[in-house]
C-alpha cells in the first residue's frame, strides 16, 4: 500500500529539536515544513495546504496558546499537537480544550508522535470526507437529473 | 451510549420543543434556545456536548456568526447544523469551519440520531484526552 | 416590429429616395434640353439671319454691278452710237463678258420709243412711254424694275439708266437673265427644307420659290413684318407648317430676300440629343430605382435581423430575470414550507413517542391515531419531495473564482458518475490535453455543468455505450466536448434544447433545467456553450471557456 504523506508543520524555536524532527518525520515518508515562531506558523497555513501542526507551548513571541487559538479561529479543520515541556501540562489540558488534538511532553517519544499524528491526521481525513460527502450531495443533488 | 447533553438553536419555538422533548423522552438531556444570543449566553454558562444549530435565523446573529461564536466559547463542543436546501453550501462553509456535519430539513429523528451519536463520539474522545491528561498531570504531583 | 411594419418602412424609404433623386434629375433634363433647344433655335435664326443679310449684300452687289456697268455703258457710248444695233450688240458682248446674267439691251429715246435693241426677243419699235417703270426712269435717272411679265410674256426684271447728251436724254435698258438671278438668290437655301426668295415689298414672289409657291404670286406673310435691316420671324409657311423666315432688305428696300427653314431641320439634332437625353435618364431611373430597391432591402433585413437579435437577447434577459425571480421565489417559498413541515414531522414524532406509551397502546382508537399518524408522515414526505425538487436550482449564481485544474475536475465528475454509468454498460472514455494550465473559474459550477452534460449523456444512451470527453486548448480558450453515441437529437427539438423547463424525459423524471442551467452558467464565466446532433450518430456537446490565468498570490 503506498502511504499518503501527512503533511505536517512543525513549529519550535528550538532550531536543533525541530531539525532533528524534521530528518526523522521526511525519513517516515511525511511532508515537513518547518516554522520557528507562531507569526511564521501562520503565515505557512496560509499558503499551504497542512494536515497536521506540531506546536511548542514555550515560544519568544507569540506563545503556543496565543497561536493554537489563532489556528482554530482561522483553520478549524487543521488539527495541533501541542509540545509541552516540564510544568506545562497544564496549558496542555487548556490547549486540548481549546480544541488542539493532543499533547506531547517533552522530549518527545518518537513512537508516541507518530502514533498521536496518525490520530490526528484521520481525525482531520474524517472531517474532510464528511465535507466531500456533503459537497458531492449537493452537487448531485443540484444537478437535479440523477 | 452515555448520556450527553445537547443544546437545539432554532428560531421556531415549536420546532425546539418538540425536539427537545423527544430527545428527553429518549433520555438524552436536551436545552431549547430560540436565537444564536441566547445560545452563547447559556453556553458560557454551561457545557454542551453537541449543538444542533439551525443555519438560517431571522434577526440577530446567523447560522456561522454563532458557530464562530459558539467555537470560541466551547471549541471542543461538536456541532450539528440543520439547514434548508437552500443554505446547504452555507453548511458546508460551515463544516470548513468546524462544524461537524449538516442534517437537513425537515428533520427525522432517525437520521438526526446517528449523527448526534457520532458527533458526541467525537467529542467523547476528546474528552477522555483530556482526561487522560488530567490525570497524568496528577499524577506527576505525587 | 411586425412584417407589415418593415415592409412599410421599406417603402417609405424607397419612396423618399425616389423622389428626391428623381426630381433633380428630371428637372436638370428639362432644362437642359429647353437651354439647348434655345441655343439651337439662336444659332439657326443667328445662321440664316445672316445667310439672308449676306445674301441680301450679294443681291445689292449684283444689282449695284449691273447697273454700274449699264451706267458705264452708256456713259461712255453716244446716242448714236448705241441705236446702231451693231455698236449695240458690241455693247451687249462686253457687258455681258465682264457682269453676265444679261438677257438683252435696248435703247429707248426720251418720247418711249425702242430704238435698238439686242436680244432674243423682237422689242424694237414698241413704245414704252405708258409703262410705269418709263416715268421712273424719267424722273430718278436709274431704275431696277420688280418682275413682271412684261411684252414677252416671261417674268423678268429690267435696270434701266437715263443719258444725257446735251439737252437730249435717252434711256439704256437692260433685262436681267432671271434664272442667273434666280440662281444667285435660291443658292442661300440652306439644307433639305429651306428655301430662298425675293419679294418685293407689295408681297409678290420676284424669284422662283423652291417649295411655297410660283413667280409673280403672293407672299403668304405681310413683308410689314420684316421691319429694316435683318429680321427673323416664325411663322405658319404657305403649306401649313411652322417655318423660320429671315428677312432682309435690299434693292433700296425695295426687295425682301427671305430665307426660309423648317425648325425640324435643326431640331432634328435636338430630337437626337433629347432621345440620348431621355434614354440617358430613363437608365439613371431604372439604375437608381433597383439600387434604392436593393440597397433599401439590404438596409431594411440588416435591421430586421439586427431587431430580431435584439428580441432574442432581451427574451433570453427576461427569460434569465424570470428564472431568477423564480428562483428567489422558490426559495423563500421553500424556506417558508420547510419550517412548518419540520414543525409538523417533529409533532407526529412526538405523538409517535407518546403514543408508544403504556396507557395509549390500551386505547379502542390506538390502531386509528398511528394510522392517521402514519398518513401524516407520508403526506409531509410528498411535501417534502416537492419543496427539495423546487429548491434544486434555487442556489447562488454569482460564479465565485478560484484556482481550477480542469483536468482533474473532469476526472473527479467523472468519478462520481462512473458507477452510474458501469450500471449501463457505459463506457467513458477521457483525452485531457496536459497542456491546460491552472485557471481562475468557479470549480463548483464547472462541475455542476459536466455532472449535468455526463449524466444527460448516460441518459441519452441509455444502455451500452460510450462517451468521449476531451480537454484541449485553442489559443486564448480552452474547450471540453462530450461525445455521446447515443441517438441524437431530432432537428426539430435542437433550438429548444437549452431553454428552461424543456425536457424529453418522462414527466417528473427532469426538470428540463439541466442544460439552461449548464448554458448559464458557461455564459457567466465567459464562455460558450453549443452542441452539434446528428439522429443515429449522436450528440456532441462543446463547452468553450477563456483561459483566465489566476493572479499570483
Amino acid at each position: 500500500m503506498i502511504k499518503i504523506p501527512t503533511r505536517v508543520l512543525l513549529v519550535d524555536d528550538e532550531k536543533d529539536f525541530v531539525e532533528m524532527l524534521s530528518l526523522r518525520l521526511k525519513e517516515m515518508g511525511e511532508k515537513v515544513t518547518l516554522a520557528y515562531n507562531g507569526q511564521e506558523c501562520l503565515e505557512i497555513l496560509e499558503k499551504e495546504n497542512i494536515d497536521v501542526v506540531i506546536l511548542d507551548i514555550k515560544m519568544p513571541g507569540m506563545d503556543g496558546i496565543e497561536t493554537l487559538t489563532e489556528i482554530k479561529k482561522r483553520f478549524p479543520i487543521v488539527e495541533v499537537i501541542m509540545l509541552t515541556g516540564h510544568g506545562t501540562t497544564e496549558t496542555a489540558v487548556e490547549g486540548m480544550k481549546l480544541g488542539a488534538f493532543d499533547y506531547l511532553m517533552k522530549p518527545a517519544d518518537f513512537d508516541d508522535l507518530t502514533v498521536k499524528m496518525e490520530g490526528a491526521r484521520k481525525r482531520k481525513d474524517e472531517q474532510e470526507e464528511r465535507i466531500r460527502k456533503a459537497e458531492a450531495t449537493f452537487l448531485l443533488r443540484k444537478s437535479g437529473n440523477i | 451510549m452515555e448520556f450527553f447533553n445537547v443544546l437545539v438553536v432554532d428560531d421556531e419555538e415549536d420546532f425546539v420543543e418538540t425536539l427537545v422533548n423527544r430527545l428527553n423522552k429518549r433520555k438524552v438531556p436536551a436545552t431549547g434556545v430560540l436565537s444564536g444570543e441566547e445560545a452563547i449566553e447559556l453556553m458560557k454558562e454551561r457545557e454542551f456536548d453537541v449543538v444542533i444549530l439551525d443555519v438560517k435565523m431571522p434577526g440577530g446573529m446567523d447560522g456561522i456568526e454563532t458557530l464562530r461564536e459558539i467555537k470560541k466559547v466551547q471549541p471542543l463542543a461538536e456541532v450539528l447544523l440543520l439547514t434548508g436546501h437552500a443554505s446547504v453550501e452555507t453548511s458546508i462553509e460551515g463544516m470548513k469551519l468546524g462544524a461537524f456535519d449538516y442534517v437537513l430539513k425537515p428533520i427525522k429523528l432517525e437520521d438526526l440520531f446517528p449523527k448526534l451519536a457520532e458527533a458526541f463520539e467525537r467529542k467523547d474522545a476528546h474528552d477522555s484526552k483530556i482526561r487522560g491528561a488530567k490525570i497524568k498531570k496528577l499524577l506527576r504531583y505525587w | 416590429m411586425k412584417s407589415s411594419a418593415y415592409a412599410n418602412l421599406q417603402r417609405k424609404i424607397i419612396t423618399v429616395t425616389l423622389l428626391v433623386s428623381f426630381a433633380p434629375l428630371i428637372i436638370l433634363g428639362v432644362t437642359m434640353y429647353y437651354q439647348v433647344a434655345l441655343m439651337c433655335k439662336d444659332k439657326t435664326e443667328e445662321h440664316i439671319k445672316y445667310r439672308a443679310r449676306a445674301q441680301a449684300q450679294a443681291i445689292d452687289l449684283f444689282l449695284k454691278e449691273r447697273t454700274a456697268i449699264l451706267s458705264a455703258m452708256a456713259d461712255t457710248h453716244s446716242f448714236n452710237d448705241m441705236i446702231d444695233e451693231k455698236n449695240l450688240s458690241r455693247v451687249f458682248e462686253v457687258m455681258n463678258l465682264r457682269a453676265g446674267a444679261f438677257v438683252d439691251l435696248g435703247v429707248i429715246d426720251s418720247a418711249g420709243q425702242h430704238l435698238a435693241y439686242v436680244g432674243p426677243y423682237d422689242l424694237s419699235g414698241l413704245n414704252y412711254y405708258q409703262e410705269s417703270w418709263f416715268g421712273e426712269v424719267m424722273s430718278k435717272g436709274v431704275y431696277i424694275s420688280d418682275v413682271y411679265m412684261g411684252f414677252r410674256q416671261l417674268p423678268h426684271f429690267i435696270i434701266a439708266v437715263r443719258c444725257w447728251e446735251g439737252q437730249r436724254s435717252w434711256i439704256l435698258r437692260a433685262t436681267i437673265d432671271p434664272n442667273i438671278f434666280g440662281a444667285i438668290v435660291l443658292s442661300a437655301q440652306i439644307g433639305k427644307t429651306g428655301d430662298a426668295y425675293l419679294v418685293n415689298k407689295a408681297g409678290i414672289y420676284q424669284t422662283h420659290p423652291r417649295f411655297s409657291g410660283k413667280i409673280l404670286t403672293e407672299f403668304n406673310l405681310d413683308t410689314k413684318m420684316f421691319r429694316g435691316g435683318t429680321t427673323v420671324i416664325e411663322a405658319r409657311g404657305s403649306l401649313g407648317n411652322r417655318l423660320l423666315y429671315a428677312g432682309s432688305w435690299s434693292n433700296n428696300n425695295k426687295w425682301l430676300l427671305v430665307i426660309s427653314q423648317e425648325p425640324a431641320e435643326y431640331m432634328r439634332r435636338l430630337f437626337a440629343l433629347r432621345n440620348t437625353e431621355i434614354a440617358i435618364i430613363i437608365f439613371g431611373i431604372f439604375a437608381i430605382i433597383m439600387t434604392t430597391i436593393f440597397t433599401t432591402r439590404l438596409a431594411v433585413n440588416h435591421l430586421r435581423d439586427s431587431d430580431a437579435k435584439m428580441n432574442e437577447l432581451n427574451a433570453q434577459l427576461i427569460q434569465s430575470d424570470k428564472l431568477a425571480a423564480l428562483g428567489k421565489m422558490a426559495t423563500g417559498v421553500a424556506h417558508e414550507i420547510n419550517n412548518p413541515l419540520n414543525i409538523i414531522i417533529q409533532k407526529t414524532g412526538w405523538m409517535e413517542d407518546l403514543l408508544a406509551e403504556e396507557e395509549f397502546q390500551n386505547s379502542e382508537n390506538y390502531g386509528e391515531y398511528k394510522k392517521s399518524i402514519e398518513k401524516i408522515e407520508y403526506h409531509v414526505e410528498r411535501a417534502r419531495k416537492v419543496v427539495h425538487n423546487m429548491l434544486g436550482y434555487a442556489r447562488k449564481m454569482e460564479p465565485h473564482l478560484e484556482d481550477v485544474d480542469l483536468n482533474r475536475t473532469i476526472n473527479r465528475t467523472i468519478d462520481m458518475l462512473e458507477n452510474y454509468a458501469r450500471d449501463n454498460n457505459i463506457d467513458i472514455q477521457t483525452d485531457l490535453s496536459p497542456d491546460i494550465p491552472i485557471i481562475a473559474s468557479d470549480e463548483a459550477q464547472l462541475q455542476q455543468v459536466f455532472m449535468n452534460l455526463i449524466s444527460n449523456s448516460i441518459d441519452a444512451i441509455g444502455k451500452d455505450g460510450l462517451i468521449q470527453v476531451k480537454s484541449y486548448r485553442i489559443k486564448e480558450n480552452i474547450t471540453v466536448s462530450i461525445t455521446d453515441d447515443g441517438p441524437g437529437i431530432p432537428r426539430d427539438q435542437q433550438k429548444k434544447v437549452f431553454d428552461p423547463f424543456f425536457t424529453t424525459k418522462q414527466t417528473g423524471k427532469g426538470t428540463g433545467l439541466g442544460l439552461w442551467i449548464c448554458y448559464s452558467i458557461i455564459e457567466k464565466l465567459g464562455g460558450s456553450l453549443s452542441f452539434r446532433s446528428k439522429v443515429g450518430e449522436g450528440t456532441t456537446f462543446t463547452i468553450s471557456i477563456p483561459l483566465i490565468v489566476p493572479e499570483k498570490k
